[in-house]
């Protein structure tokens, strides 16, 4: 049925899943006011990390944006971290000092995500330009949506890894809006993002960011050309943003996108196509599938269990961390 | 390079890079001109030929981007020193500098610092004018998170240096392009000097200058001048802007029992204005004055030789100032010695550029 195997397809469907049910229990635990931090959720663009999953090693090093859950988790980050994080827990991945946008785990390669728009793009090649001077092995993934083109950092950035051949991918979930502001107030029509980052020198590619089949091609031909030390690359994958930009709703009746652009758009769920897909081609079972969000669930209950009884950090901490100590 | 050599200023900020990169292979250094026939006024001489291009490189007029760079660089185990000729255009990086580098150990618990030193130059003189020729000092020490040093003598330039690459924080070090061709004596031995101490440059009873960079320079002509006059006055020289070495000032005004500080940028929000408040709160009680400061006017640099004779300030202000404050009326006549004779916007004769 495609380039995947089996074992790899059920991986990246239960990644998928994983990131679903996570962002939709914090969906539904949010109005009880214990996360109390802005959180933008990625419910509808679950397949380009669940792809990216299968692909990238832990040598790979991952930088992400505002909306980094997705990214997080598809890198191996740890759940029960994130959650206790978005509940400013002292057991959060940062300490409670970051939230839902600050998040890290850099034992498994995320090496941190942040807040302003295009922030993390340059640091992103500088991860990679470390790599090249150091000839250290894998590559550095810069994640980043459409409105981050927008920045000059961008530009910038891109133009520094295309002169000098860093191993260096950038992602670009396309989801057509930078908050409420759709792309075509944004940017000139006719104009794609991939032939821009192709103009500034990049390798690139783009395809359909909600069909697992067309992102991992993309994905996996993009990384190979970076990993082989021919330089960067830029994927544009198209992806829909179901809910509004910051917060847990829905947001369709306030009047910047009509209900039937997103019906049309959450026609093309990515997981319940690849579901169908999957249990056509006989790979996975409806039981099995089931089976699956079951003990993704028990996961994710837990984690919020945990969170939700773990402590404050101490008040006094405060002004711990603000310079490191120790000599370098 | 003999062992304590008369060099300048520029030579032993390049001595330390010499030194830094020889002793750490992670140490990297670029900005635009580093390896160009001016060599960023020959702070840069020799490093790409001696630590290869992949070291020293020139880069993209992109400052934002590549400062970012240096961050994801530094936290992947590098320790870029970034060099920008004007300070001016480091504005241009305001994000990744306060957004990224200064917060980035905090905001994700201590888990990861960006060693990263930005040299910055400060210009002066020649018509430099509104852009080229800024005193941000106060605008970086208002970010926590951001070490800035300001260091005064070709030692302290040296020894500094050596040491904000070694910090294991982001460190703005800021050059005056009027200190580069200032002489004396260094070690070349690659010893750091720790940047949170203020030095002492000459000890005194009636009051205390405290000032940083080229300020300095002006403090002690002014000082000389006093101690004619019969006036003792003690200059301390900041050298670090964040921390600031609030002991060492404190325990000076409480000797002389009045301080005046001298800022190089405008006064109003300046590292002065700090300094005179945190005096006035800790030793209110002994102070002979009212506190005092000096700063740049409070409009921008305009370029016109015509327009700047009076911009800046230099020893015979602060003389006249200081002795007010000792000894009450002070004639402008009685310091006019120490105003220069030559062009005010040069440092001296010897000084033809580059700017």
């Amino acid at each position: 049925m495609m380039s995947l195997s089996s074992t790899q397809a059920k991986r990246i469907y239960s990644m998928m899943q994983f990131i679903r049910k996570t962002e939709e229990a914090i969906a539904d635990n949010y109005s009880s006011g214990q996360m109390r931090c802005p959180t933008h959720l990625s419910i509808g663009q679950e397949c380009v990390p669940a792809v990216l999953s299968e692909i990238l090693t832990v040598n790979d090093l991952a930088v992400s944006t505002h909306r980094a859950h997705a990214h997080y988790l598809a890198k191996g980050g740890s759940l029960d971290a994130m959650v206790a994080e978005i509940y400013g827990k002292a057991t959060g991945c940062s300490g409670g000092r970051g939230g839902s946008m600050h998040l890290i785990d850099e034992s498994v390669g995320f090496m941190g995500s942040t807040a302003i728009v295009g922030n993390t793009i340059p640091i992103g090649v500088g991860l990679g330009l470390a790599k090249k001077i150091k000839s250290e092995s894998g590559i550095a993934v810069v994640f980043l949506g459409d409105g981050a083109i927008e920045e000059g950092v961008f530009y910038e950035s891109a133009n520094f890894a295309a002169l000098k051949k860093l191993p260096v991918l950038f992602v670009c979930e396309n989801n057509l809006y930078s908050v409420y502001s759709s792309l075509k107030d944004r940017q000139p029509a006719g104009r794609k993002i991939h032939e821009l980052a192709a103009s500034i020198g990049l390798w690139t590619k783009q395809g359909n960011g909600n069909s697992v089949e067309e992102a991992y091609d993309v994905c996996l031909e993009a990384y190979k050309h970076v990993l082989s030390g021919l330089g960067a690359a830029f994927i544009e994958l198209d992806t829909y943003r179901w809910r509004e930009h910051c917060g847990p709703n829905y947001d369709n009746d306030i009047g910047y996108r009509s209900v039937a652009e997103y019906e049309q758009h959450r026609a093309n769920d990515p997981i319940a196509t690849f579901e169908t897909q999957l249990i056509e081609n006989k790979i996975i079972s409806q039981v099995d599938c089931s089976d699956v969000v079951d003990e993704i669930n028990h996961k994710v209950a837990q984690a919020f269990e945990k969170a939700k009884a773990a402590p404050f950090p101490d008040e006094r901490s405060s002004y711990q961390h603000v310079y490191a100590q120790e000599s370098v | 390079m003999s062992s304590n050599d008369m060099i300048t200023y520029s030579q032993a900020i390049n001595l330390a890079m010499h030194q830094a990169m020889e002793l750490d292979p992670s140490v990297i250094c670029y900005g635009l001109g580093v390896d160009d026939p001016k060599r960023i006024f020959g702070t840069t001489d020799n490093l790409i030929e001696k630590f290869g291009a992949e070291r020293v490189f020139d880069m993209p007029t992109a400052e934002n981007g590549m400062l970012g760079i240096g961050i994801g660089a530094a936290i992947n185990g590098l320790k870029p020193v970034m060099v920008h000729q004007r300070m001016d255009f480091f504005l241009l990086a305001m994000d990744q500098l306060v957004n990224s580098a200064a917060k980035w150990n905090y905001m994700f618990n201590g888990q990861r610092s960006v060693p990263i030193t930005i040299r910055l130059i400060v210009g002066r003189g020649w018509g430099q004018g509104p852009t080229h020729a800024q005193n941000l000092q106060a605008w970086f020490a208002h970010i926590p998170g951001l070490k800035v040093v300001m260091p005064t003598t070709p030692e302290e330039a040296r020894g500094m240096l050596l040491q904000s690459i070694v910090d294991p924080n982001p460190v703005v070090f800021i050059e005056h392009r009027w200190l580069h061709g200032q002489t004396g004596i260094v070690r070349d031995t690659p010893t750091p000097i720790p940047i949170d101490k203020a030095v002492m440059r000459r000890s005194g009873t009636d009051i205390s200058l405290v000032a940083m960079s080229y300020q300095v320079v002006e403090a002690l002509r002014a000082a000389s001048a006093l101690e004619q006059q019969g006036i003792s006055a003690e200059v301390i020289d900041l050298c670090s802007i964040r921390p600031i070495d609030w002991p060492t000032i404190l325990q000076s005004v409480e000797k002389t029992g009045r301080i005046l500080a001298l800022d190089s940028g405008a006064l109003t929000g300046s590292v002065s204005s700090e300094v005179v408040a945190k005096v006035s709160e800790t030793c209110f009680s002994s102070l002979k004055s009212a506190p005092a400061r000096m700063g740049l006017p409070d409009h921008p640099e305009p370029t016109s030789y015509g327009l700047t004779k009076d911009f800046y300030y230099g020893a015979d202000k602060i003389a006249i100032k200081a002795h007010e404050m000792v000894l009450g009326e002070c004639e402008a006549e009685r310091y006019a010695g120490l105003a220069g004779t030559g062009h005010h916007d040069v440092p001296g004769d010897y000084f033809k550029g580059p700017f």
